[in-house]
């Protein structure tokens, strides 16, 4: 049997995030959160709404990359020019993102890196949807490189998205529904379940160390490690691969290592 | 007594824009972009443009060009390219000013300007470095509540472009394909919309009565059509055809290799429309190029 990879067992992970979520929009960014959109509908969470990445609402899961364009078969319809009305300020969605930055406060950033706001020193995307979606629905990420670049010390330079600084909230609004859930990353899987939503380390990746993880993050984790995060089951590789026909999941870490190191 | 015929060529259509205007851009990234009027303000004098969009190559063509004072954005993006080089440029060199918004936020401004209040009021940006960048106040609710709201000024436009497959000569617009995303708002927020299009025709109950539920915004609100076959490219327009990744792939690079807007506008802007299609295949070219997947 082949090995089992890394991305795999993060996809696997991260699938967990959508678990008893209801009948929301699960949108996962990028391969890894979106295969884990796809696998956990169509395993655990039947329940779970998605589009085509595009503008229909589809029961079967898109496969990534190349296909023919009226291969996905819609059964409803979620364009952008309703995005913000039906699923956004709605509460009615799930979004897995990977951000540029992130903080101990679970702000995050994919707006700009140094300089100031008139002349920044990177200039990424903007802020594009992060301000509504964290203020409005569950919000979880997938980092397929933990260093201390992404999990910064201090905060992120630019704050794109609600977190839980107490500092950053302005009095009187409604902060109800800023509701981060689940990180996983290609060292472990953390939470935001300690003390004032404090960001835990609750299980690591196969030969993976607590210390390791806190070497590469720039602020101090809580360990709450339960044990080892799961390897993903038959089924759930098949799903995997079906879903992924391209094998696209293997350029999202680097040198697609497998979830179990080999023995030194 | 109103002019019904509002055909008009697309310098005349520039020719209603005036320096230090803010200008909305239809479209969303590489998609339905009105590339060949924003191609008719680069081959202008239009200078000091606010610009208003959910940017793409229209961005950064006009960031590239110096034509652009400050930008109100959410995003500027390629899509397959996720980082707009041009624009990229032209922030990390500080030439532009910015309102940074959030996509909702954004929209919100626009439909604000529509019903011409002052602002609307939401949470989105509370919580962020929105506000304070962007100079954005709060409200409070005067209901038992009191919720304290971020208040989303308008965004009101004093022109704003599209590119819609079907108009006839009296603006009875159509526009097709899977999303219009905000379009319809952008027209409803500007004092001016003008609108190039894949297909003329004369009356449009004539030819296609029944896809009138296409019109997304009805004709009181175009002031102008010019009839501009292929007048999205780089950017997609279904269900006639896709983005060029090919194009903008080239363009992306020209960001880097030589890296001067003025050694590359030749091949981007084109002294005319049919010299730029030319250097890209030409009609049959971009009609044949395929819708994308996502």
């Amino acid at each position: 049997m082949t090995q089992v990879t890394l991305a795999e067992l993060c996809i696997f992970a991260c699938s967990e995030a959508f678990r008893n979520n209801g009948e929301i929009i699960a949108t996962g960014v990028g391969p890894v959160p979106r295969l884990a959109a796809g696998l956990a509908k169509l395993t655990h969470s039947p329940e779970l709404m998605m589009t085509d990445g595009e503008a229909y609402l589809v029961e079967q899961p898109v496969p990534l990359g190349p296909r023919g364009y009226d291969d996905r078969k819609a059964a409803g319809y979620l364009p952008f020019s309703r995005f913000f009305d039906a699923a956004v300020w709605t509460g009615r969605r799930h979004a897995m993102v990977s951000p540029t930055q992130i903080d101990r406060f679970g702000q995050i950033n994919l707006s700009q890196l140094g300089g100031t706001h008139r002349q920044p020193k990177t200039q990424m995307l903007g802020v594009r949807g992060f301000p509504g979606n964290t203020i409005y629905h569950p919000n979880s990420f997938f980092f397929p490189g933990h260093t201390t670049r992404v999990f910064v010390a201090g905060e992120v330079d630019m704050v794109s998205g609600v977190g839980y600084n107490p500092a950053k909230r302005v009095p009187g609004g409604n902060y109800s529904a800023v509701d981060l859930r689940t990180i996983v990353t290609n060292l472990c899987v953390m939470d935001f379940g300690g003390p004032d939503h404090a960001i835990r380390v609750i299980s690591l990746h196969p030969g993976v160390t607590f210390a390791e993880v806190q070497e590469a993050t720039g602020f101090a984790l809580i360990d709450a490690v339960a044990g080892e995060t799961a390897l993903p089951d038959a089924e759930a590789l098949a799903i995997i691969a079906s879903l992924d026909p391209h094998n696209i999941r293997a350029s999202v870490i680097k040198d697609n290592p497998p979830a179990r190191k080999a023995a030194a | 007594m109103t002019m019904l015929d509002k055909r008009m060529t697309p310098a005349e259509i520039v020719g209603q824009l005036s320096d230090g205007m803010t200008l909305g851009i239809g479209g969303w990234g590489p998609r339905r972009k009105p590339m060949a009027l924003v191609r008719e303000i680069l081959r202008s004098d239009l200078k000091d443009l606010t610009v208003v969009a959910y940017g793409g190559a229209d961005v950064g063509m006009l960031c590239a060009a110096g034509k652009v004072r400050k930008l109100v954005f959410a995003f500027v993006s390629l899509d397959a390219i996720p980082l707009e080089p041009w624009f990229r440029k032209s922030r990390e060199a500080g030439q532009i000013q910015v309102l940074e918004l959030d996509e909702g936020m954004f929209q919100w401004g626009l439909k604000a300007a529509a019903f011409g209040l002052p602002f609307l009021p939401t949470r989105v940006g509370l919580g962020t470095d929105l506000a304070e960048l962007g100079g954005l106040k709060t409200v409070q609710s005067p209901y038992a509540d009191g919720e304290t709201l971020i208040a989303m000024p308008a965004l009101k436009l004093d022109a704003a472009l599209l590119h819609v497959n079907r108009s006839d000569w009296r603006g009875n617009i159509q526009a097709f394909g899977p999303d219009v995303y905000y379009d319809e708002w952008f027209a409803r927020a500007a004092a001016k919309t003008y609108v190039s299009c894949e297909e003329l025709v004369d009356r449009m109950e004539d030819h296609y009565p029944g896809d009138a539920q296409a019109n997304i915004v009805e004709r009181a609100f175009i002031s102008g059509v010019s009839h501009i076959p292929c007048g999205a490219h780089p950017s997609s327009m279904p269900p006639a055809y896709g983005w060029d990744m090919k194009a903008f792939k080239a363009y992306a690079d020209a960001a880097k290799d030589p890296g001067d807007w003025a050694a590359v506008r030749d091949r981007f802007v084109g002294a005319s429309e049919e010299a730029y299609l030319a250097g890209f295949g030409g009609k049959e070219a971009v009609t044949a190029l395929p819708l994308p997947i996502f």
